[in-house]
């Protein structure tokens, strides 16, 4: 399973509002990608993100796994995100 | 004090003259008098009480540079103005020449020197980039649409065809190349700046130097919304430790004196930030740098008057701006008194 670091000029809302501080573009997310994303700031991993998912939100490994992978690929696509 | 503000044209095309009085009334340590300098009668500043208590018609700097001085000299007579604060890049060179006349009258002003605003200037700044390791987009000085037919394998189409004063376009293509050179040619003159096209998002920074080679300030800033004149009419502070780099680096590089624009391009592939222009200037926006806590404006002020200040050091991210219109009423009295005497007054 791979690790994640969230970029550093990424701030997160309680709202979900996320801001990047470098390039001043803003993005809204739900609650369950404030939730990834708030567990990839405080370095959690992927398979710690992923039990978290399960527990949370009541849904089986298979589809946590699978909007955790929809949703990094979105991360990473916007450059949020980096694996390390 | 007195201090006379020019650009104080606000309207889809907004200049820097009412934000620049703005911030240094907004400075609370600002005692005294603003006073607009118009080169047209509606110029919507001189019409805001809270912006300017007396205003005056001004000729063009293009008219004839000795009736422009004799003009602001005249002014003077009666209204001893400490300070001038230009703010429109068209009259910079005629204030950068008169500099040492207006001292003469006992009018300071903080504007860039006759040899910094050549080294700036669009034809030049390739040049000025690739000296002091700055990214820039390449370039050539096309003095004919012959030059078009024999690109080098630099220009790659798309590129951008540019004034040498203002505008610029991409073509895609030779034809529309040729068009845009046929029309900016018409309308600007020539030489033609014909320039390698570099994808990515736009970035700008506003900054002061104090002309020994400190950078007094600077703000990085995003446009958050863009008219159809490309104009950012919303934008936001943001914080970028290398964009805020090269910008002190050219100020250094140039000794820069007084306000200034650096327009940004962020090459998408790569992430390298590309200088596309320096503005000699501050522009329409510099008020959110104020709004972030650098009041530049202000401090060029202080500069022109010989103090000596502190650079700034930080300021905050994820302030906004949002530019709105607004329509004042005034008597007729008010355009009469401007177009016949050239002189509007709010006191």
């Amino acid at each position: 399973m791979s690790e994640y670091k969230i970029s550093d000029n990424l701030a997160v809302s309680e709202s979900g509002f996320l801001f990047m501080a470098n390039s001043g573009e803003s993005f809204t997310v739900n609650e369950t990608g404030r939730f990834i994303i708030n567990n990839l700031k405080e370095n959690k991993s992927e398979e710690e993100i992923l039990s978290l998912l399960t527990n949370e939100f009541d849904i089986d490994i298979d589809t946590a796994q699978r909007d955790f992978d929809e949703f990094l690929t979105l991360l990473r696509n916007l450059k949020l995100v980096e694996e390390l | 004090m007195k201090v006379a503000v020019t650009g104080l044209n606000n309207v889809d095309s907004p200049g820097p003259g009412v934000p620049v009085i703005r911030g240094i009334k907004d400075s609370g340590k600002f005692e005294g008098e603003i006073i607009g300098l118009l080169y047209d009668a509606l110029e919507p500043g001189a019409y805001m009480r809270e912006v300017t208590s007396r205003s005056y018609l001004i000729p063009y700097p293009s008219s004839g540079i000795e009736s422009f001085f004799d003009r602001l000299a005249y002014i003077n007579s009666f209204e001893k103005i400490d300070v001038i604060f230009p703010t429109l890049d068209a009259e910079l060179f005629a204030f950068s020449k008169l500099s040492g006349k207006l001292n003469d009258l006992g009018i300071k002003t903080l504007v860039p020197t006759m040899e910094q605003l050549v080294l700036r200037g669009k034809d030049k700044l390739f040049d000025f980039c690739t000296k002091n390791n700055i990214n820039a987009p390449y370039n050539i000085i096309a003095s004919s649409i012959n030059d078009l037919y024999a690109l080098p394998k630099e220009l790659q189409y798309p590129v951008v065809i540019k004034g040498i004063f203002y505008d610029a376009y991409v073509a895609h293509n030779f034809q529309e190349a040729s068009a845009y050179f046929t029309k900016m040619a018409s309308k600007w003159g020539l030489p033609i700046i014909v320039q390698e096209f570099i994808s990515g998002e736009e970035y700008n920074v506003v900054a002061l130097g104090d002309g020994e080679g400190t950078a007094i300030g600077a703000v990085a800033s995003k446009k958050m919304y863009i008219t159809d004149k490309g104009k950012g009419w919303a934008g936001v502070t943001i914080m970028d430790e290398e964009l805020l780099s090269i910008s002190q680096k050219i100020i250094k590089a140039l000794n820069w004196r007084g306000g200034a624009e650096f327009e940004f391009v962020k090459k998408r592939d790569t992430g390298e930030y590309f200088l596309l222009e320096i503005n000699p200037r501050f522009p329409a926006w510099v008020y959110l740098a104020v709004g972030a806590g650098q009041n530049l404006p202000y401090a060029a002020l202080q500069l022109a008057l010989g103090e000596k200040i502190e650079p700034f050091e930080n300021y905050e991210v994820g302030k906004i701006f949002i530019r709105y219109s607004w329509d004042l009423i005034v008597d007729m009295k008010k355009f009469e008194d401007i177009t016949v005497n050239g002189v509007l007054r709010n006191d």
